[in-house]
């Protein structure tokens, strides 16, 4: 796998650094051999095809010719694994059957994907009637219970394995038809698809290039489970003799043995290794597939961060002896430390020595842009980052208590109760699940001991009091049914249901339009002088800083850069990277309207050492 | 030259969704839009979620259903067009997406991503992977980014591809739809710049749609301001985003704060009071 990487472009002057070249990806071929049990998997249905495709050669003997006089017969000899009941030889038995096997198994995928996958295609291309009208053959004849319809096939046509497997494929046809259907509608939705029809591309074009692609690696993966599952479905009506009459089969070796199992258990042995190994390999090479396929799209959205050193730290008069926290210091934490293994062994460090402090009623601004390591540092705090992170700090109290090594049950007891966090999505942080009620009281009479009819009154008041109209309907509602702007005053709520000294707001805004952001933002505000909570809210906005905080921290590359009250921060920011951020913000910048019209397009800004086009 | 038309015009639009639900009246996202685009012209399209900015921007591609009016470019209607003369229409209106992310291809190549759209319009490899050169050039990537995968670049540098892709065939209109939220604050103001670089070389027009005053009036010549399927206000982008004169817009343009605590503890109360004032909120 390649390592994304994170390249710096300076708009005048090209690209600061050479960019690596990817390294080549493996096939998946490759991959797919790395691992041990696809390996072997593969190994063993070559050889069961091999042994199928060259079995006269590998034995002189026929399959079906028997020898009432020898049936029976011990290993060794002319017949290496005997004979069965009517005397036939095992061995050439077996190697005709895994021919008669895999031919099966072969007809049920063709059938199978030459139905479901155009038809999959075409429906999730095109949706409409066709899609309507596939869906509801799809789902009739899935509701067919496919035994039986095999027997009425069998019994009508004659036994044949062809003919039942060719059938067995048809019905579960839409299995496959479902599987590529919902993965075009999900490619379809993609804005490169938009993108392509925009660029002018046919239909065919972007089928071909864009839709098929995406398709091939489930249904890929589909198939080498469906062979498995035909070779057990075909044994199964061979056992029953429904089978063609004069070809050797597992399931007919099967159905002998049994009638002999008394005399010669050993029969059972040959078809029922054959089969579970034989089927065990499909699906085993279907799990490889599926990790080895997947493992092409797990680096898509991962992001290397950078470790690079940043500038010398800025810290405001009042701030640099920070070594004791003041007296009235909420929240103290020194030299915080977060990182994350990586695969190959080295770590990712997120968070590198950050120091900071929250009074009692002091809103703290923890600013950066994305990958700086802001909402990593809440997290930590909150003692909510995912369990292979390593973290450390030199000290970590809130009000007075140590953080660090406090049992996971202590850190539930001070969540919620007396630290309250706000998230950025307010939709994904509301259980679709449960009414707003029920997920408000919850923790009031879990933290408080209230009543169930102590906590209603109190949640209807906290809704009333984030200036929702009318709190007992949303009381009542499911998330689903209020809006975005909505659920985020639920979600204040909710969080300052437990009077917290604490509140952790990470980008509580940023998910909301503008107006409503505005509201949300009063509202932060007047909970914070009501309460005289210590706030720490994450953001990458420096409008929204100015609103609302009292201190700013700036981040940049895991390290607190600069530190310093709002108004000097803005008035005068002293380290060249806020300098940056903030001579990039657009607030002030001259209307292009009332530009001259030939401004030259290389601002000042771009001088700079960005940092990295992230 | 088109001096009779202008580069686009939207007329009277309607765009309808239809509702699940038997015999639910459709959605109506636009109510009757109209709106010009001259050539070489930035026109900003600003509303809210829900606005309609988005459905406008998607109904000149062609990707959304106008029931009513028409949509003219260069003097002809194009809504309603079939597929084959909506794609000769290509070559003159593109876009830029919102989300660096998914609106590349994955798995193709960059060189791959923004060869397509030439080779679909009868060029030769040999030329399209010249022009391709130039077009990275041109967006200030690296000539060896052609090699390479999206997931290599950073959400800036993606949205560089993006806008090579739209690009790569001269086209006339690039219709930019919230290019450049979903990007840092310092990769921002570079790719708008990029685009405003562009723009004065090669006199593309853009429809900017953003739901952010401050990049609306960075880059705007004219400003039009949406709110639940209208516009409500139109005119000069100084004027528009600094004396509205629809209360929508001067809502809008209030809520946003300023990076600046004492300007904006200003605006605050300006908005307090604005909002006082109206004495009817809408809804």
């Amino acid at each position: 796998m390649s390592q994304p990487i994170d390249i710096d472009i300076d708009v005048a002057g090209g690209p600061a650094r050479p960019p690596l070249p990817g390294a080549p990806r493996p096939g998946v071929l490759r991959r797919l051999l790395r691992k041990p049990a696809a390996a072997v998997s593969l190994a063993f249905v070559a050889v069961v095809a091999v042994a199928g495709a060259l079995a006269p050669q590998l034995t002189a003997n026929s399959p079906t010719a028997s020898e009432i006089a020898n049936a029976l017969a011990p290993m060794g000899g002319n017949h290496p694994l005997g004979t069965d009941g009517v005397g036939r030889d095992v061995l050439a038995q077996l190697l005709y059957g895994s021919r008669t096997s895999l031919t099966g198994a072969l007809i049920v995928v063709a059938v199978s994907l030459l139905i479901g996958l155009p038809a999959g295609v075409l429906a999730g291309y095109h949706r409409g009637w066709f899609d309507g009208l596939a869906n509801w053959l799809g789902s009739l004849v899935m509701a067919l219970p496919a035994i039986i319809v095999l027997l009425v096939v069998l019994a009508q046509w004659g036994r044949s394995t062809a003919l039942a497997m060719t059938v067995f494929g048809f019905l579960i046809a839409p299995g496959v038809f479902r599987l590529v259907r919902s993965s075009v509608i999900a490619v379809r939705e993609e804005l490169y698809v938009d993108a392509a029809r925009v660029s002018g591309l046919g239909d065919a074009r972007i089928m071909r290039r864009h839709i098929l692609p995406v398709v091939v690696a489930p249904t890929v993966i589909q198939a080498s489970q469906l062979l498995g599952i035909a070779i057990v479905i075909q044994a199964g009506l061979e056992f029953l003799g429904l089978g063609s009459a004069n070809q050797a089969s597992w399931g007919g070796m099967l159905s002998n043995a049994f009638q002999n199992v008394y005399f010669a258990p050993r029969l059972l042995l040959w078809p029922a290794l054959a089969i579970v190994l034989t089927v065990t390999a499909f699906c085993l090479i279907g799990n490889a597939l599926r990790d080895a396929l997947g493992a092409a799209d797990a680096g898509r959205r991962a992001r290397r961060r950078t470790d690079a050193a940043a500038g010398p730290v800025v810290t405001a008069a009042h701030d640099a002896a920070a070594q004791d926290p003041p007296a009235d210091a909420l929240l103290a934490v020194q030299d915080l430390h977060a990182a994350y293994p990586r695969p190959d062994g080295t770590e990712s460090v997120v968070v590198q020595g950050v120091s900071l402090t929250v009074r009692r009623g002091e809103i703290l601004g923890l600013v950066g842009e994305s990958g700086s390591g802001k909402s990593q540092t809440a997290f930590s705090v909150l003692g909510l980052l995912p369990p292979q992170a390593r973290t450390s700090a030199t000290r970590l109290l809130f009000d007075g208590q140590d953080l660090r090594g406090l049992s996971p049950a202590a850190m539930n007891k001070l969540r919620g109760r007396r630290i309250g966090y706000i998230p950025q999505e307010p939709m994904s942080n509301l259980d679709p699940s449960f009414r707003i009620g029920a997920q408000l009281t919850e923790p009031m009479r879990h933290h408080l001991g209230l009543s169930r009819a102590q906590a209603r009154t109190e949640a209807l008041r906290l809704l009333e009091r984030v200036g929702i109209a009318d709190p007992a309907r949303v009381f009542a509602s499911y998330p689903h049914q209020v809006s975005g702007g909505m659920a985020q005053r639920v979600l204040i709520a909710g969080a300052v249901s437990c009077d917290p000294d604490l509140l952790i707001a990470d980008e509580p805004t940023t998910a909301l339009d503008v107006t409503v952001q505005a509201e949300v933002l009063d509202l932060l505000r007047e909970l914070q002088a009501e309460r005289r909570m210590g706030v720490i809210l994450v953001t990458h906005d420096f409008g929204v800083v100015a609103d609302l905080c009292d201190t700013v921290a700036v981040m940049q590359s895991g390290r607190i850069v600069e530190t310093a009250p709002a108004t000097e921060l803005f008035a005068a920011p002293r380290h060249p990277y806020t300098r940056m951020l903030l001579d990039a913000t657009l607030e002030d910048s001259t209307p292009r309207s009332a530009r001259a019209v030939a401004t030259p397009a290389a601002p000042s800004r771009s001088v700079l050492d960005l940092g990295g086009d992230r | 030259m088109t001096a009779a038309h202008p580069l686009l015009e939207a007329d009277r639009v309607l765009v309808d969704y239809p509702v699940k639900g038997w015999r639910r009246p459709p959605f109506r996202a636009l109510k009757g839009i109209s709106l010009t685009v001259g050539a070489g012209e930035t026109v900003g399209l600003v509303g809210e979620s829900g606005s309609g900015k988005t459905t406008l921007g998607r109904a000149i591609l062609g990707l959304a259903p106008v029931t009513g009016g028409e949509i003219r470019f260069e003097g002809r209607t194009i809504s309603g067009l079939g597929k084959r003369e909506r794609r000769a229409l290509s070559k003159d209106i593109q876009v830029v997406f919102q989300d660096p992310y998914t609106s590349l291809n994955p798995a193709m190549s960059v060189g791959d991503i923004l060869t397509e759209p030439l080779l679909v319009d009868g060029i030769s490899r040999a030329e399209a992977e010249r022009r391709v050169r130039s077009l990275l050039d041109e967006v200030h990537l690296p000539a060896d980014a052609a090699r390479r995968l999206p997931r290599e670049f950073s959400g800036g540098q993606r949205q560089r591809v993006a806008i090579a892709r739209a690009l790569s065939r001269d086209p006339r209109l690039i219709v930019c739809d919230e290019p450049v939220s979903a990007l840092d604050l310092s990769t921002q103001s570079r790719v708008l710049d990029l685009l405003i670089e562009i723009q004065e070389l090669t006199g593309v027009a853009y429809l900017f749609v953003t739901h952010d005053l401050s990049v609306v009036r960075h880059i705007s010549h004219r400003v039009a301001v949406m709110y639940r399927g209208e516009i409500v206000e139109e005119g000069d982008a100084a004027t528009v985003t600094s004396e509205p004169a629809h209360p929508y817009t001067r809502r809008l343009l209030l809520a946003a704060p300023v990076p600046d605590p004492a300007r904006q503890a200003g605006r605050r109360a300006e908005r307090h009071r604005f909002l006082a004032a109206q004495a009817a909120p809408d809804h």
